[in-house]
């Protein structure tokens, strides 16, 4: 199973700009229920679809600059980036469903 | 209970895991009842697992917890105790339900045309409530961006600005007192010219240096296309409108209880909140019983919650075992 990679302000640039594959970023926080609701959706997600997507996840406290350079104002937000670039944005918890069709174009 | 194919027929399900549902499952499965309880599926805007305290921060006041409890960590707690005592958790939203013949049989999923997902023989309704949006059309665009109902979750983002909250009652003030860690000043926006929160409430709100009222006014409208830049307010007596510059709107007008599911199967006031017999779960339906803020515009509180989800599972698990005779006698 492919585990979810932990990123940091330092990390962020490198891991996302770099990346062959789309990387989705988690930004969430220890504090923000939805955020531990969809944690382990996001963990099966990567189980299965790690091939396709990378799995990343950026707590906000340790990098609110990160999370202030793309405008995230409402956790949890997922960002799928492609080539470095924010490709999909998705606010908010939802069910893995319907999770799996926002997603579907880049799996 | 003879010829029935399809889904195995459990003893009792139980829809909605918010502290009614998962007290009930605690009980029903330390009676050895092996309750499954459908515990919904994850939203930031509407009813999630866990409840309504999973938006929440400190709960101060259910007993217990001398120094409060964050409400997602209070709901962790809830839940894993009714999985130790073998509560069998899905987190699968029922999206119909057949309360016309025994068992009774719960569909999940978006197609609900199917084979039932369940039968079970009793049925615990905790569905709770939801926040209540204004209904305004900008609403759907500036959600997330700006535009809240889950101060927990989102007011981090807002340090250093200026932002608003709607609403008079408690989770209003205690929304408005949160957000005064990040935000410079919050305004709290309120229909009447009197809160509806507790005196404690009011007085934390009154005291606060960075909270102002604004009175008798309404949110009309709110401004902005990718982000929260302000909104219009309307003055209730005089129809005055003004627009105010903010990055941030959280709106905490109230709760609407989840009951379309049960639409045409289970009575109902006319607020849309389930019908009990006094003093106890009972609804309409034998075998169906109702607990927590699905049936209580009263007083919507955890603690009473919880004590009414206790009520369900002795009043469903005597139910059953008063079933069970008759059908051995």
């Amino acid at each position: 199973m492919a585990a979810i990679t932990t990123l940091s302000s330092a990390s962020f640039d490198e891991t996302v700009g770099a990346a062959m594959k789309p990387v989705l970023v988690d930004f969430w926080a220890e504090w923000c229920g939805p955020c531990k609701m969809i944690a382990p959706i996001l963990d099966e997600l990567a189980g299965e679809h790690g091939e396709s997507i990378t799995f990343a996840k950026l707590n906000v406290d340790d990098a609110p600059d990160i999370a202030r350079r793309h405008g995230v104002m409402s956790i949890p937000t997922l960002i799928v980036f492609k080539g470095g670039e924010a490709a999909t944005r998705i606010v908010g918890a939802k069910s893995k469903a319907a999770l799996l069709e926002d997603l579907a174009e880049f799996l | 209970m003879t010829g029935d194919v399809g889904p195995a027929t459990r003893e009792i399900a139980i829809i909605g895991s918010g502290p009614a549902g998962l007290t009930a499952a605690i009980y029903c499965a330390r009676a050895n009842l092996t309750p499954v309880v459908f515990e919904g599926e994850p939203s930031s805007t509407s009813d999630q697992p866990g409840g309504q305290l999973m938006l929440t921060t400190d709960v101060e006041n259910y007993p217990g917890f001398p120094d409060g409890i964050m409400g997602p960590e209070l709901m962790v707690a809830f839940r894993a105790q009714a999985a130790r005592f073998g509560a069998d958790i899905r987190t699968e939203k029922v999206s119909r339900v057949d309360f016309t013949q025994r068992p009774f049989r719960l569909w999940v999923g978006e197609d609900p045309s199917g084979e039932p997902a369940l039968s079970a023989h009793a049925v615990i309704v905790s569905t709770g409530a939801q926040s209540l949006m204004l209904g305004l059309e900008a609403e759907e665009r500036l959600i997330g961006r700006g535009l809240s109902t889950c101060a927990t979750c989102d007011g981090f983002f807002f340090g250093g600005q200026e932002i608003a909250v709607v609403g008079g009652g408690d989770s209003a003030m205690e929304e408005a007192l949160f957000l005064t860690k990040f935000a410079t000043k919050v305004t709290v926006i309120h229909r009447r010219d009197q809160l509806r929160a507790s005196k404690i409430m009011q007085d934390r709100a009154f005291a606060s240096d960075r909270i102002e009222f604004l009175w008798n006014h309404t949110v009309t409208d709110v401004l902005g296309d990718e982000a929260v830049e302000g909104i219009r307010v309307r003055h209730t007596g005089t129809g005055a409108e003004q627009a105010l510059p903010l990055a941030g709107l959280f709106i905490a007008i109230g709760h609407r209880p989840n009951t379309d599911l049960f639409e045409g199967s289970l009575a109902m006031k006319p607020n849309g909140y389930l019908i009990t017999e006094p003093g106890s779960t009972e609804t309409n339906v034998p075998g169906v019983f109702a607990c927590g803020d699905v049936q209580d515009d009263v007083y919507r509180q955890a603690v009473t919650a919880a004590g009414s989800g206790c009520m369900a599972a002795i009043d469903a698990e005597r139910w059953l075992e008063a079933q069970h005779d008759a059908s051995h006698r």
